[in-house]
């Protein structure tokens, strides 16, 4: 296709539509970052991309291979779509990391496919090209981890004594590696062994990297490491840009690779941890150090909650991740147009990470058409709890654990909590009595004015429904 | 055409734009704006192609195959959550700031 075009005239076109892609991209990413125009947001950016791909065709850079260029598109497009297409909103965290890890390998097959071409580079374009290759590999075999763990394919947090150090160690050669391959590429030393094993050996140690790096890290940790990967993808793309001169390639990854640590930032305050704490601390084990919880937990009938609710002033309703995997959602809602019908002012108060990452409850009541003036976030709400005569707890747990602010040696002490148990009645739905994600024991349900309604989300919104109805 | 200081010019005007951009960003947004910047790195798709095109050896045409695949599944895959995602923001006739 490049014959078409006299060079200069194909370079020139393919650098002007870079140009309008760039554009294309920032403005989208500034319309996604409000929730007015964020749906027109990701449609500027979707047409970036198009242009951008149509118009690679003609760049004289490519000379050969359109037949397997096409078909790779189309199988990986197909599949990506097929998949995007089916997946449930409570699946999107780990949709996420998959698509993103997918990134992270292009980045680093880029890089492989540079690096054994063995064509002369300029220094900094080999170093950044190896560079890449680190992070898009780790992103790649990490973001695989998690979306593994997310999707519960692996069960269990893999920690063993000196973990830390032997990835260290790994990262250690990983980087020897790189610096081998860099001299080797510039002739400054002479090649030890074929350069392709060597190349081959440091992208698998890489792979490596990423895979021990990720097992440790627990479940709920899991969307600030996603985060963090997509920012690390990011980054790598724009590394491989430089090394292949691509605008395009280097301005989307770079505004990516700070867009996304800011947000991984942003992601891992709400959640009260700190970056090296999510990466290299064991959360989880330490739970057990918490204080003992006295008390018992008292159980109630749907029935009875009914009542309460229909005759209350005001209900707020905390959902958490536990209504989502029992898709209770859109009986949750019913129940609550039930209860607005009769007088009773309904809210729904949503912790900044209920659901699996900050504002992933919010996309869920969406879906189930609960419109956006009932949903309030922490600030906003938690004066309203002392106000309220029912609060309704379905899937949450430790979002709403008071020993969050009153237990200093409890893993999550400090976690800003929705203020639950300053409601008159609180009535919490759950499946039985075991712990939260983080494995710790929740004060909140042994307190007086609690009570326990044991089920599963939909079948307990369900019988909820009924027993409004049955108050008439 | 791009080396040495341009480059680091352009990498360092680009980081700044990424942290402006989002750094105003409501909690609810969180979601769908990660999902929309994993989509916006797709581009590597564009590279991915150009190192395929260009590849002479059976090694590189493999792997070069492989990273256009999996930069296709990133860009089609990253624009189809996001825009699920947002459509229903709109939905919701949302309003809300």
């Amino acid at each position: 296709m490049s014959g078409f075009f006299p060079p200069a005239l194909a370079k020139g076109l393919v650098d002007a539509s870079y140009l309008l892609t760039a554009f294309l991209f920032i403005m989208g990413l500034k319309r996604m970052s409000s929730p007015v125009t964020a749906k027109s947001g990701v449609i500027w950016a979707g047409w970036g991309m198009l242009v951008a791909t149509l118009v690679t065709f003609i760049d004289p850079q490519i000379t050969a291979n359109y037949i397997l260029i096409v078909t790779a598109i189309f199988a990986g497009g197909v599949l990506a779509w097929w998949t995007g297409k089916r997946v449930a909103m409570t699946d999107m965290p780990q949709m996420i990391a998959l698509y993103n890890g997918m990134g992270g390998g292009a980045a680093a097959a880029i890089a492989a496919v540079e690096l054994l071409s063995g064509q002369a580079h300029s220094r900094a374009a080999v170093s950044l090209a190896v560079v890449g290759a680190i992070i898009g590999t780790v992103s790649f075999s990490g973001s695989m981890i998690a979306f593994g763990k997310l999707q519960g394919l692996i069960k269990r947090s893999f920690r063993f004594r000196g973990q830390q150090f032997l990835n260290a160690l790994l990262l250690a050669v990983v980087v020897a590696m790189g610096v081998v391959i860099v001299l080797t590429a510039l002739g400054m030393i002479a090649p030890q062994a074929s350069a392709a094993t060597v190349i081959a050996i440091f992208f698998g140690l890489a792979l490596v990297l990423g895979v021990t790096m990720t097992l440790p890290i627990g479940g709920a940790d899991m969307p600030v490491v996603i985060s963090l990967y997509n920012a690390l993808t990011g980054l790598a793309v724009g590394f491989e840009g430089f090394v292949l001169q691509n605008a395009a390639m280097i301005i989307a990854g770079t505004v990516v690779g700070s867009a996304g640590t800011l947000l991984t930032q942003l992601m891992a305050k709400a959640m009260n941890r700190s970056l090296g704490n999510v990466l290299f601390s064991n959360f989880g084990e330490a739970a057990q150090a918490g204080g003992a919880v006295t008390g018992a937990m008292k159980p109630i009938e749907a029935a009875d909650v009914g009542v309460m609710m229909a005759f209350a002033q005001k209900v707020i309703v905390v959902p958490g991740y536990g209504m989502a995997v029992a898709q209770a959602q859109h009986k949750v809602w019913e129940l609550c147009q039930l209860l607005i019908e009769r007088g009773v002012t309904v809210k729904f108060a949503i912790h900044p990470v209920a659901g699996r990452m900050p504002g992933h409850m919010n996309v869920l009541l969406a879906e189930a058409g609960v419109p956006y003036d009932l949903i309030s976030d922490l600030d906003e709400i938690n004066a309203e709890f002392e106000t309220a005569d029912v609060a309704l707890i379905i899937g949450a747990n430790d979002v709403v654990n008071p020993v969050a602010r009153t237990d200093k040696s409890s893993p999550i002490y400090g976690m800003p909590i929705l203020n639950a148990d300053k409601a008159k009645n609180v009535i919490v739905i759950k499946r039985g009595q075991g712990t939260g994600f983080s494995g710790i024991e929740n004060a909140l349900f042994f307190l007086d004015q609690t009570r326990m309604l044991y089920g599963d989300g939909q079948k307990a919104a369900s019988e909820l429904i009924q027993a409004v109805k049955a108050v008439g | 055409m791009i080396d040495g200081i341009i480059a680091l010019y352009i990498f360092m005007l680009a980081a700044f734009t990424g942290y402006e951009v989002i750094a105003r960003v409501p909690v609810i947004l969180h979601t769908p704006l990660m999902s929309g910047s994993n989509f916006v790195h797709g581009i590597v798709l564009v590279g991915a192609m150009v190192a395929l095109g260009s590849a002479e050896t059976t090694t590189g045409r493999i792997v070069g195959f492989i990273g256009v695949v999996l930069a296709a599944g990133n860009a089609v895959g990253g624009y189809v959550v996001t825009e699920r995602m947002l459509e229903m923001f709109r939905a919701s006739g949302g309003k809300k700031k």
